[in-house]
């Protein structure tokens, strides 16, 4: 074989990948928000006492968890439109990740607010705190800090997935790699360069959230 | 708009075999080497273990989309020619060994230090401890985790159409850009998905129900 490895393609086009990377993480950052707004609001309906909506959120968690995104995305893309509704690529993959990430939060969510005990609730208002206190100090910040972990994990999932949005043409990192791809055809160079661009996006969000864990959640349980 | 015939169903039902092919070759080679990589990453060689904690964590990092794409092109550069099902399945075995890498490594982790200082004394060497005493405990307990992975491993494998593989997510798009019913088509893909994965999902939540009982 004769194949001689050059990555000057990918120095060359360094300042579009630099900005398709920047567009990537903004990509997974609003997913990211999207997703628990859904989850929050799923986790309120999946406890509520309307029996056709708590049905209808278990089923909606189902379907996403068991089908693949790329699917998913593909029939967001052509449903909208059949709605009259027209997007472009970008915020259509916004609302996709949304979609998917916020089904897995439901989920994580549910688990760490079953996870309250109704004793804890009861010795703080013993205490004499006051109701918001209570829901702030003793259920919602012990909640948050059970579930991070895997919240934080799902988040770090949702950020490689965005690679797949690609498939509708969405402005982010791969994309941008598939057309330089495609005028260069230096395919190894371009998406060896790109993985390790990833790599470093994900090291970056898990230091963030090592980060926010240490500043919030680092206090004695026990 | 097109009907959808006998020759759409056929062409479908075909990219489903592809999908199922991906998924096992997937499973079985990523349950070979990833036993390899969980022993690797509890090994009592320092090496060893930074070499697998290495692995996992550039196949957790990365997206599966990169991983196929630099396997399936970095393949082609090594001269080799190899088809292209070939290259992708390798992706997924190199993908799914480095997650159930992961996942063994702490099935072997949970089980309790005793059991490895009982066979020491009972005078077991390291391959029939591992055999006889560890693996079986590490295994069940890591059961309900691994077939989350087969999961996510199945609609894992629809990625395999980006790269141009014709499997059923390919399948669909390909019939849907013929007949002009995406919402059809990709409602049959999905609901295909949905059968093949809901029952998995729904058994391993049953597993994981009935440890977490046992262990209350």
């Amino acid at each position: 074989m004769n194949y001689v490895l050059d990555f000057s393609v990918v120095f060359e086009k360094m300042p579009d990948l630099l900005m398709a990377a920047l567009a990537t993480i903004g990509l997974a950052l609003t997913g990211m928000s999207l997703a628990l707004v859904i989850g929050v609001i799923g986790v309120a309906a999946r406890t509520s006492s309307i029996r056709p909506l708590r049905t209808a959120v278990i089923a909606f968690v189902e379907v996403v968890r068991n089908t693949p995104f790329l699917v998913q995305i593909f029939f967001i893309f052509f449903a909208l439109p059949m709605m009259g509704i027209r997007l472009n690529p970008t915020i259509t993959a916004i609302i996709a990740l949304g979609l998917n990430g916020g089904a897995y939060a439901i989920e994580i969510i549910r688990g760490g607010v079953d996870n309250i005990q109704k004793g804890q609730v009861e010795a703080g208002l013993a205490l004499g705190l006051h109701k918001t206190q209570v829901f702030r100090l003793i259920v919602l910040k012990p909640a948050l800090r059970a579930i991070y972990p895997s919240l934080t994990s799902q988040f770090i999932m949702l950020t490689l997935t965005t690679s797949v949005c690609t498939s509708i043409a969405a402005y982010e990192l791969t994309s941008v790699a598939q057309i330089i791809e495609s005028d260069t055809f230096r395919s190894f160079e371009v998406y060896f360069a790109i993985t390790l661009m990833y790599l470093v996006i994900s090291w970056m969000m898990m230091g963030l959230f090592a980060l926010i864990s240490r500043h919030f959640f680092s206090y004695p349980v026990r | 708009m097109g009907a959808i015939g006998q020759n759409e169903i056929l062409f479908l039902a075909q990219g489903l075999k592809w999908t199922l092919l991906l998924s096992i070759i997937g499973f079985v080679g990523g349950g070979v080497f990833g036993l390899g990589i969980a022993l690797a990453r509890t090994s009592e060689r320092s090496a060893l273990r930074k070499t697998a904690a290495g692995y996992i964590s550039v196949f957790q990092g990365t997206p599966l989309l990169m991983q196929l794409f630099v396997v399936y092109y970095g393949i082609a550069l090594l001269g080799v020619s190899i088809e292209a099902w070939m290259a992708v399945a390798i992706a997924f075995t190199l993908h799914a060994s480095a997650f159930l890498g992961e996942i063994w490594r702490g099935g072997i982790q949970a089980i309790p230090k005793g059991q490895t200082e009982a066979a020491n004394a009972l005078g077991l060497h390291y391959l029939s401890r591992m055999k006889d005493v560890v693996l079986p405990q590490a295994f069940k307990v890591s059961l309900p985790a691994t077939i989350g992975f087969l999961v996510q491993l199945i609609k894992g494998t629809s990625l395999a159409a980006i790269v141009g593989f014709i499997e059923l997510a390919r399948a669909g798009q390909i019939v849907s850009n013929q007949t002009y019913r995406p919402l059809l088509i990709f409602g049959i893909v999905g609901a295909i998905y949905f059968t093949i994965c809901w029952p998995l999902s729904l058994y391993g939540a049953r597993l994981e129900n009935r440890m977490a009982k046992a262990a209350r």
